[in-house]
């Protein structure tokens, strides 16, 4: 019953399910880093940075996935030249679309976790100055840390929408989950069997994800 | 201004502030100049590529029959998943175990499955067990995606408006000797339905991202299908999606604005028990929530 699985090995199901995992590690991370600079700029005293901030988030909040996506193969690769250092069209697909995806989750990280920033009382920093520490002792011993726990939550909402977006992936031929499940739908004649195959796949990944990083900003929850 | 991470300025932060402003926005203008030349290198701001989105001819050959598509596809998935929504959303919260724990696994398999998966196997399932024409399928099969995930995030936006109305609401209707589904539609729907709208006009701007994924891979003639065509017509890729990308935009931040509007008016408004939810609350009441939630929010937003 299962033997269709075994005919395909460019990409094989591991490679594609690889694929999306590696999609979502190599995302995550650039969207955090990304993420968290905007977010800086969002809470920054500077005018001019907020409001960059603020105008990147809401652009690209509004903009599907898929445009952004399919916008780094069309537009960036083929008109720009931008080959992302690549010789191979597979790798460039594939650093595209990481590249897509990280101008896109950013917006969200970055949102995520100006939210945990603001979930800390203004008392918490007037507290700490008044017992006279400095700027950055402030930020580093009072603030960052309880913001920090209250936003594992969120954070973990993202990566769990990013393990599913990279599906979109598949637009421009990156050949992850959603690609060879296309594939194998339209030549094999067990449609219920794949789809099942496929959802599993991504029960698998999503759902231990969320519940570890639910226990574990339960569990470093600043208690109010 | 002062905010929990830095003071009110003095004289010698709002030096440093001016600095940081002025470095910034050389950064920004070297940027800007840079994209501007390598738009100008590769002839992208000739005119001619520009000129067709200022003729009618573009608009309505192309691109506004792709939003139209966009928004029935949109609005179609929209009125199906409410109810359907609802229905799964009152379940959760059922006294009886063989009610909660499967419509609790249902929801929480559609959450944690992409759209684009829902999408391809609808459309391979009309193709192959039903006898839905060639043209109206892709249509189906997006609309039939974006329902089966959309009524699972809507089942927790409403299993969220219930739980978030005050306990007296029920407890005043069991005191006066209403049923359970008296209960529930008598007193705690109705509020939980106004408290509702500004997260649920949020999910529409989910929806319309979305219907852009049948556009691309199972040949949907929505806004960035047709975009494709049209770039094909007139040879003006980054235009075409320069513009369709300020389609996108403006609509979603019509629809944004809309569901924060709500969300202030509704809050003004005492008529109701005075909660609002917005999306943020949405996540956060399900997570605080833990009884039957497998603890996972599988990204509701995004």
């Amino acid at each position: 019953m299962f033997d269709f699985l075994s005919d395909y090995d460019d990409p094989s199901i591991w490679g594609a399910f690889w694929m999306t995992v590696k999609l979502t590690a190599l995302s995550g991370v650039g969207s955090l880093v990304w993420g968290t600079l905007l977010a800086a700029m969002r809470v920054s005293p500077v005018p001019l940075m907020r409001g960059f901030g603020t105008a990147y988030v809401n652009i690209v909040r509004n903009i599907p996935l898929t445009v952004i996506i399919l916008f780094t193969s069309l537009g960036l690769a083929d008109i720009f030249g931008m080959t992302m250092g690549a010789s191979d069209f597979k790798v460039q697909g594939f650093r595209l679309a990481v590249l897509g995806l990280v101008a896109y989750t950013a917006a969200f990280v970055c949102e995520a976790i100006r939210s945990g920033i603001n979930t800390v009382p203004l008392g918490q920093a007037e507290a700490a100055r008044a017992i006279g520490l400095s700027f950055s002792q402030t930020l580093s011993l009072i603030i960052l840390p309880q913001a920090f726990r209250s936003v594992i939550g969120p954070l973990a909402n993202v990566l769990i929408a990013l393990t599913k977006n990279t599906t979109v992936a598949a637009a421009i031929g990156v050949a992850e989950a959603a690609f060879l499940m296309k594939e194998m739908i339209e030549n094999e004649a067990q449609t219920l069997l794949i789809g099942a195959v496929f959802a599993f796949g991504f029960v698998v990944l999503t759902l231990p994800t969320g519940l570890i990083l639910g226990w574990l900003s339960k569990r470093l929850a600043v208690k109010r | 201004m002062s905010s929990v991470l830095y003071d009110t300025p003095g004289p010698r932060a709002k030096r440093r502030n001016v600095l940081f402003s002025v470095v910034f926005f050389v950064l920004l203008l070297l940027l800007l100049w840079w994209v501007w030349q390598t738009m100008d290198d590769k002839n992208q701001l000739t005119w001619a590529l520009w000129k067709p989105f200022t003729e009618s001819q573009a608009w309505t050959t192309y691109l506004l029959p792709g939003l139209a598509d966009t928004l029935k596809a949109a609005a179609l998935a929209m009125v199906i998943a409410l109810p359907l929504g609802g229905l799964f959303g009152i379940a959760r919260l059922s006294d009886h175990r063989w009610v909660r724990v499967p419509a609790g696994a249902v929801v929480e398999f559609f959450r944690s499955i992409p759209v684009l998966l829902l999408m391809l196997f609808a459309n391979e399932f009309y193709a192959r067990y039903t006898g839905v024409s060639t043209e109206e399928r892709p249509l189906y099969a997006v609309v039939t995606g974006l329902v089966l995930y959309n009524a699972s995030v809507l089942a927790e936006i409403v299993r969220a408006g219930i739980l978030s109305l005050p306990k007296g609401q029920s407890e005043a209707a069991m005191a006066v000797g209403l049923r359970k589904g008296q209960t529930m539609t008598n007193v705690l729907l109705p509020q939980a339905v106004t408290a509702m709208l500004p997260a649920i006009v949020s999910q529409l701007v989910v929806i319309v991202k979305d219907t852009a994924l049948g556009g691309v891979m199972i040949g949907f003639t929505e806004l960035l299908n047709t975009r494709s065509t049209l770039a094909a017509v007139y040879a003006n890729v980054i235009p075409s999606f320069i513009v369709v990308a300020v389609i996108y935009i403006v609509l979603n931040f019509i629809l944004t604005s809309f569901a924060g509007w709500l969300e202030k008016r509704l809050r003004r408004s005492k008529r109701s028990t005075g909660v609002v939810l917005g999306k943020e609350d949405v996540e956060e009441l399900n997570a605080a929530e833990i009884r039957g939630s497998f603890g996972t929010g599988a990204g509701g937003g995004i």
